[in-house]
């Protein structure tokens, strides 16, 4: 997983979704250790404090925790994972809707779109 | 947090020509700033002022609370936009040269870079292509332990590849005592790597904010905001 950023939204918003994804992927897993803000942004090529700021945000909404002395940890709260994850399914699949939406299709011509291509069959 | 650059008021003429006109400007300790703007804004003047190579004509502009003199040549590593060393010394004898110059040069991680980027350090400066000399120029400003790093378009000739290690180098680099002000007008090359921008036209400011306050409140990236405002 590269990193990559939008032009039209604050970077360390869309370092926080990276992370997340990272988590919910088991790149980062639950109890383990995170890099140090310094690596990461080096990873990133972002700026530390933009860096420091997401890990912050992250600390807040409970998905990484501070041992004083030896650092930064992924939660081990599977079930906030779990539902991190449900949280970006849904975002992802509303997102889908709009898009398709623009488009002229409907929330249920959508669905059907969706089984027909599962299917493999040939939306005309 | 305590600045370690500020201008009151500062006024460069050159002739009849004003390239600054008054500019108060405040730089603290810990952060990344792009000084931006398009050519002839004021941007390599003003770092030639902080490092004491040409004096104001009115206002002042303090270093760590003093004017530039001896005290702030310690503290402050510049990367001029042009070539300043000798192009007969070889690169290791630069590398000797900074080490002798200066007490907070750090040889050895200016060595481990040179090699990690293929620089062979027995070629003579004068035998590097451009872009080889502008990485040997800016390892060297930057293995310093300095508390402010001036560095005047140090992107401007390298190529993207370089580029992205030049930009991991100064994050990498990257200290709470130190800041870090960056001129170019490569603006989507750094904008990633910056706390705050500078937006400087014709000799004045127009603009600061952080880069995430711009994204926020404009929905626009930098890079976008100055080709808004820069718009020929």
């Amino acid at each position: 997983m590269s990193w990559v950023f939008q032009n039209d939204r604050p970077i360390y918003a869309q370092l926080m979704e990276q992370i997340k994804r990272r988590i919910i992927s088991g790149i980062y897993a639950p109890g383990e250790k995170m890099p140090s803000v310094r690596d990461l942004a080096a990873e990133a090529s972002v700026n530390p404090n933009t860096m420091q700021r997401a890990f912050a945000q992250l600390e807040q909404e409970g998905l990484l925790y501070t041992q004083r002395t030896s650092g930064r940890y992924v939660t081990e709260d599977e079930g906030r994972i779990l539902q991190m994850k449900e949280n970006l399914a849904k975002e992802l699949t509303e997102s889908y809707f709009a898009a398709m939406e623009q488009l002229g299709y409907s929330r249920i011509q959508a669905v059907k779109m969706i089984a027909a291509t599962e299917k493999g069959e040939k939306e005309s | 947090m305590s600045a370690i650059l500020e201008c009151r008021n500062l006024v460069k003429q050159y002739g009849y020509f004003q390239a600054l006109k008054g500019v108060n400007l405040s730089i603290e300790k810990g952060k990344i700033i792009g000084l931006l703007g398009p050519n002839g804004s004021g941007k390599s003047t003003l770092i030639k002022l902080a490092n004491g190579l040409i004096t104001p004509t009115s206002g002042e502009i303090l270093i760590n609370g003093k004017a530039p003199g001896e005290e702030s040549k310690k503290v402050i590593s510049y990367l001029p936009d042009k070539n300043y060393l000798n192009e007969w010394m070889t690169v290791e004898q630069l590398v000797g040269f900074f080490h002798d110059f200066y007490e907070d040069f750090d040889a050895h991680a200016a060595l481990e870079m040179m090699a990690r980027l293929g620089v062979r350090t027995g070629d003579r400066l004068k035998n590097l292509s451009k872009g080889t000399k502008e990485k040997v120029q800016l390892i060297l400003v930057m293995s310093r332990k300095a508390q402010l790093y001036l560095l005047d378009e140090p992107i401007g000739g390298v190529d993207p590849a370089a580029r992205d290690y030049i930009l991991h180098t100064i994050i990498s680099n990257y200290n709470e005592e130190a800041a870090v002000v960056i001129s170019t007008h490569l603006i989507s090359d750094v904008e990633s790597i910056l706390d705050e921008v500078v937006f400087i036209s014709q000799g004045e400011i127009v603009l600061t904010s952080s880069v995430d306050e711009i994204r926020e409140q404009r929905d626009q990236s930098v890079d976008g905001l100055f080709r808004e405002v820069f718009k020929c």
